[in-house]
């Protein structure tokens, strides 16, 4: 038994919704700065770029180096672990990916890739494996010599970082 | 104190007491041991180091804490698992029973920082792993996982921001935990036949009845809790958290405090993908299932009968859930490979059958055995017999 009153919009109620959506802007604006101080800090973020020199790593060995705090694999890889990767049907693949689109174009014998395993973070090791890649102790995931996931609880292959080359033989990550 | 409660209660019921008593002893510990800790990546293992070598009695102070939360957690299990059987968790109590179940989970969580707390390998690879949990999220999780860690790794800002959360946490706790009180004073006791309190002859006052009960049960829980603190305050540790965090180098097998175990099991149990749900969103969806289940279980137990005692096919299914739980824990020490990932499946499995289908189904099809009038005509019952 609604009344034409109740029903009508009045300027009471704008002025209701009005001071409750300033109110929540308000809110808002003081919880974001409180959120948001947990984000990586300027220091954090001064980390993000580094130049590596790849003089020096013989073939078939592999450095870790870091790159805004996480370890990041350098390999440089025989001839023969290119040839496996390059002939491995897409189709075997969990999360297919060729090696091409993997490194960069000529540089073929050089994988850079994070070296935190994309099931929970711990670190594989190295030239382990039924692929000959990498081996994650923790939960037991396998990774080819791509570093591209082929068993176990992982979803995605091994995170090649933003990277290029500035000469042959320095790269600049991030 | 003047607090009417039922007279049949038996031991079981001293480990909310207990409870009180271990969180205290954490806070009191904790906030001594703040006075000598240094939340810095650079020096914070080498403070625990000069807390357990140079403090006057830091030997025995940072011992009661870590043990503390082993023993903390153990009364846990013990309070939890009693409320289970004799059906704590049934009407009127619900509301006590979802803030326990609260006070459980901040529990877990102060706990798990407070390990990030000293540094070691397996304190920074736990962060590591449990924060990438939060990567699973779809859409926001990089952002989110980023956000926690206050960096694109575990570091310095995280074991900061862990050290803040660690001091707070336990006075939120405390705080629930005064609400579970206050929830437990409007409806009374559950007791061991589950039968509601009828008369004042079913009751005796709490003091000096149960408060001296309660001592009781305080000093025997402290005689094992003494003998860890002063015979072997590392056995319940890991050794590979007495080596400074590297964060190039994973150890072995990452294996969190034994209280966390049987959670961690159901994480790693699923290792496939659901439909469209990969194998770590799946892990984290059971664990966090895992925990929330109970919230519900109110609502999933609906038979009217609430001990166990008078339940004679429950009390099966219990027993195997109990063994189940305890299957968890082993396997979550194990590594993941082998034989393991199969019983872990199973386990999880039962885990989550006796919450979702045997707990409702029993409630439908069984006869429970006949109940007592009242606490006091079973009391008698006993001292007859």
């Amino acid at each position: 038994m609604a009344t034409q009153a109740e029903t009508q919009t009045t300027r009471r109620d704008f002025l209701y919704v009005a001071t409750g959506a300033v109110a929540a802007v308000g809110v808002g604006a003081v919880a974001w700065p409180l959120i948001n101080q947990l984000n990586p800090d300027a220091s954090t973020l001064a980390l993000a770029t580094i130049r590596f020199n790849l003089d020096g790593i013989e073939v078939g060995q592999s450095v870790t180096i870091l790159w805004r705090g996480l370890p990041v694999f350098v390999r440089h890889r025989t001839e023969e672990e290119i040839e496996t990767a390059r002939e491995t049907p897409l189709s075997e693949l969990k999360d297919p990916q060729t090696d091409a689109a993997r490194v960069k174009e000529g540089h073929a014998e050089w994988l850079v890739m994070i070296a935190n395993c994309t099931h929970l973070g711990c670190i594989p090791v190295g030239e382990s494996g039924e692929y000959d890649g990498w081996f994650c102790p923790c939960h037991g995931s396998v990774y080819d010599t791509s570093g591209r996931i082929r068993r176990g609880p992982a979803p995605t292959n091994l995170v090649v970082p933003p990277y290029e080359f500035l000469t042959d033989s320095m790269i600049e990550i991030g | 104190m003047d607090f009417p409660t039922p007279k049949n209660l038996n031991y079981f019921w001293t480990f909310g007491a207990i409870l009180v008593m271990c969180l205290g002893i954490q806070i009191i510990t904790g906030i001594v041991l703040a006075m000598h800790y240094t939340p810095n990546i650079a020096m914070a293992f080498d403070s625990v180091e000069h807390i357990r070598r140079d403090v006057n009695g830091g030997r025995i102070i940072q011992a009661v804490h870590a043990v503390g939360a082993s023993m903390f957690f153990a009364a846990l299990y013990i309070h939890i698992f009693r409320g289970l059987y004799f059906g704590s968790y049934k009407a009127p109590r619900e509301i006590l029973w979802i803030l326990g179940v609260i006070i459980f989970i901040l529990t877990m969580a102060t706990a798990f920082m407070g390990y990030i707390l000293p540094w070691g390998q397996m304190s920074f690879w736990g962060a590591t792993v449990i924060t990438n949990i939060f990567s699973a999220v779809p859409i926001v999780g990089e952002s989110l996982q980023v956000l926690l860690r206050g960096g694109f790794a575990v570091g310095n800002p995280t074991l900061n921001r862990f050290f803040s959360l660690h001091y707070l946490l336990p006075f939120i706790i405390a705080a629930v935990v005064a609400l579970h009180i206050w929830a437990l004073h409007v409806p009374g006791n559950n007791n061991p036949i589950g039968v509601e309190v009828k008369s004042k002859r079913d009751t005796v006052p709490f003091h000096p009845y149960y408060t001296m009960k309660d001592m009781f049960a305080m000093v025997v829980f402290l005689i094992p809790f003494a003998w860890f603190v002063f015979f072997a305050p590392d056995i319940l540790g890991h050794p590979d958290n007495y080596i400074q965090a590297n964060s190039q180098v994973t150890p072995e097998h990452i294996v969190p405090e034994w209280y966390l175990l049987p959670f961690y099991t159901i994480l790693r149990a699923i290792d496939f993908n659901v439909l469209f749900i990969d194998s770590k969103l799946g892990g984290v969806i059971a664990m966090a299932g895992s925990m929330l289940l109970l919230v519900v279980l109110p609502w999933l137990d609906r038979s009217p009968v609430r001990s166990g005692n008078f339940r004679p096919l429950f009390r099966w299914f219990y027993w195997l859930f109990v063994i189940n739980f305890i299957g968890l824990t082993y396997l979550g020490a194990q590594p993941a490979e082998g034989i393991y990932t199969l019983l872990a499946k199973i386990c999880v499995a039962y885990y989550f059958i006796y919450f979702l289908v045997i707990l409702p189904l029993l409630s439908r099809i069984e006869t429970p055995k006949p109940l007592p009038t009242s606490i006091s005509e079973s009391v008698l019952k006993k001292a007859h017999a």
